[in-house]
């Protein structure tokens, strides 16, 4: 069990996991195989396995079964069916469609009155989940700590849950990417959807073939960098933002070694064997180069080569928003990364302005 | 109007009172069950008829009608919170102790809560559901956008009423998350390009205008924080909730429905 613990806690290293979540979902976005109700239930029933013999930890039990902790561990579960069945009822249609059927929503294509067929189903729903709403409100106080105090802060101090995705960047990113610029792109980006997408198929049913890349792209965005980024917060942050494994006690003296270095650092000091320059554009200019040819050269080389069928078919305005949204989605992996692999603390810091990358 | 000559309930349904309220006898056939929509001002959101495939609830999930559920849930238990609670230093810590020790059988401030977190994630279920069957595609793209919105004013609504409590988890969860303000690029004290912002040694943008500022009424989370929340999760957020769903319902309807294949 101890062993067993010890591999859990080296597999939630923000590296693996990450690593490890985007493997498993890109494997398993291209099995189709498994999107069966058997393999569902052999997963759900793992995971229920997992959140049992675990609440047998003290420091895993105490995080999870903080009242407000519940609903993150019951989304975890949700989120996880929810795109299970989105993607099984996908299957299920493309298996229809390659042996020349319509999608099932076709078929059940005839009107039917709203009264009795909706409105009842609408009532079941309502008084359902006002049981559900009345047991859970029964069932679990809602928690209150101690009065104000703002001359003593809570270590961690923690954002609210749904935000803790976006605290999670601020450990890649400085504020005012991680903080305002990134979650205005991203409400920016869902809005553009409608416009970026040009797939006229897929409209109205549940499909996963015709539309790969769409659905690939959104599930990305919404299961790793948001949904598992909250979750790594909520469950994996301790004091100071300190990573700590799910059965590891919270020590608030935990230290570790930060040695995140600039990258005008790795270009000056350690390539170049000189000083760093003094005016800071000079200093900076490599950052600027990779910065720009990210932001601005990319786009182009990838419309002209990888590209081109999609550049062709969606025109210069929607596939450049399309793909500076898309970049800026892998800005945050790739970032991740040069922090993991190269201790990189900015490709461009110019503290003289606030303005690091 | 078949009903039994005999019986209370024939009474009742016969008299005049009843006869002004509803309007048509229970609805037994396809004219009645079609009145029976268009003549109530709630149910009439709906079409009288529908696609059989968009009201399965293999297909919606119900999480958009959910996320609607919720708000009417957090309006609700939000309107009897406000009976008892006080937005000010003195009052607010204490208010919230009170609603748990004095009120018997009071669960009003756990369903708000719990409601809350249920509410935020029916509304990111719902944006899933709505994704993967592509109902976001012509003639639905403005739709989506007023989702988009409606989405984020649902985290706000949460972020606001997050201080409302005035124990230690909330100054500290507003106090990080209102930090990101300060880092905003020319509008935070702390943001790129802020520092440009000179008349001769005059800085424009401080820590005593800034967007942070603006936000929390003060340099600090305080008081001027506690009650500008408290104006804006009780009604500012709420009012523009209110329009912009009725104008997410009515696109549905406009836009031709609940989405299905063409």
């Amino acid at each position: 069990m101890e062993y067993f613990k010890a591999v859990i806690n080296w597999i939630t290293k923000p590296e693996i996991l990450i690593t490890a979540s985007m493997i498993i979902f890109t494997g398993l976005l291209f099995t189709r195989k498994i999107w069966t109700p058997l393999w569902a239930k052999i997963l759900f029933a793992l995971g229920a396995v997992f959140m049992v013999l675990s609440m047998t930890d003290p420091n895993f039990r105490e995080i999870v079964i903080k009242p407000d902790n519940v609903p993150i561990v019951a989304m975890l579960f949700l989120v996880g069916f929810f795109v299970w069945y989105g993607l099984y009822k996908g299957k299920a249609n493309d298996d229809r469609m390659a042996q020349g059927l319509p999608p099932k929503e076709v078929e059940d294509n005839e009107k039917v009155l709203v009264w009795p067929n909706l409105v009842y189903t609408e009532l079941i729903c309502l008084v359902i989940f006002s049981f559900v709403l009345a047991v859970w409100g029964i069932g679990l106080k809602a928690p209150l700590e101690q009065p104000a105090n703002p001359a003593e802060s809570p270590n961690p101090s923690k954002a609210p849950w749904y935000f803790l995705g976006l605290q999670e960047m601020l450990v890649y990113y400085d504020p005012w990417l991680a903080g305002v610029v990134f979650p205005g792109l991203i409400i920016f980006g869902l809005m553009a959807i409608p416009f970026i997408d040009v797939n006229p198929k897929g409209s109205g049913y549940y499909t996963f073939k015709e539309r790969k890349w769409e659905i690939s792209i959104f599930l990305f965005g919404f299961v790793i960098l948001w949904v598992l980024l909250i979750v790594l917060g909520t469950f994996l942050r301790g004091p100071n933002w300190n990573f700590f494994g799910p059965y590891e006690y919270w020590d608030v003296h935990k230290v570790l070694v930060l040695n995140n270095i600039n990258l005008s650092e790795y270009f000056w000091v350690m390539l170049l064997k000189q000083g760093l320059p003094t005016q800071w554009w000079l200093r900076e200019i490599v950052g600027f180069v990779i910065v720009g040819v990210y932001t601005f050269v990319l786009p182009v080389v990838l419309a002209k080569t990888v590209f081109k069928r999609f550049y062709l078919r969606m025109g210069p305005a929607r596939f450049y928003i399309g793909a500076l949204l898309f970049l800026s989605m892998v800005a945050l992996p790739l970032k991740m990364y040069m922090r993991w692999l190269f201790n990189l603390k900015y490709i461009i810091a110019i503290p003289e302005a606030f303005f690091n990358i | 109007m078949a009903a039994p000559k005999r019986g209370i309930w024939s009474q009742i349904i016969r008299s005049q009172v009843w006869k002004s309220i509803f309007r048509h006898a229970v609805p037994k056939d396809t004219r009645g069950r079609a009145l029976a929509v268009l003549n109530n001002v709630f149910l009439h959101l709906h079409p009288v008829r529908i696609r059989k495939s968009g009201i399965a609830l293999g297909y919606t999930w119900c999480m958009g009608g959910l996320t609607f559920f919720l708000f009417l849930v957090e309006t609700f238990t939000g309107l009897l919170l406000m009976f008892y609670y006080r937005p000010t230093l003195e009052y607010a810590y204490m208010d919230i102790v009170e609603l748990g020790e004095q009120i018997p059988l009071g669960i009003m401030r756990e369903l708000h809560r719990w409601g809350a977190h249920a509410m935020v994630i029916s509304v990111w279920l719902h944006m899933l559901r709505v994704f993967l069957t592509g109902s976001y595609k012509p003639p639905r793209e403005f739709n989506w956008v007023v989702g988009v919105i409606l989405l984020v004013l649902t985290l706000l609504l949460s972020f606001t009423g997050y201080l409302l409590p005035w124990d230690q988890l909330a100054i500290w969860a507003i106090t990080v998350g209102s930090n990101m303000a300060r880092a905003t690029p020319f509008l935070g004290h702390e943001g790129p390009g802020a520092s440009l912002l000179k008349l001769g040694d005059v800085a424009l943008v401080h820590a005593g205008d800034d967007a942070r500022f603006a936000l929390l009424a003060g340099r600090f989370v305080g008081a001027g924080a506690l009650l500008r929340f408290y104006v804006l999760h009780c009604v500012a957020i709420p009012v523009v909730a209110a329009i912009l769903m009725a104008v997410h319902f009515w696109r549905v309807r406009k836009d031709g429905g609940i989405s299905g294949p063409m």
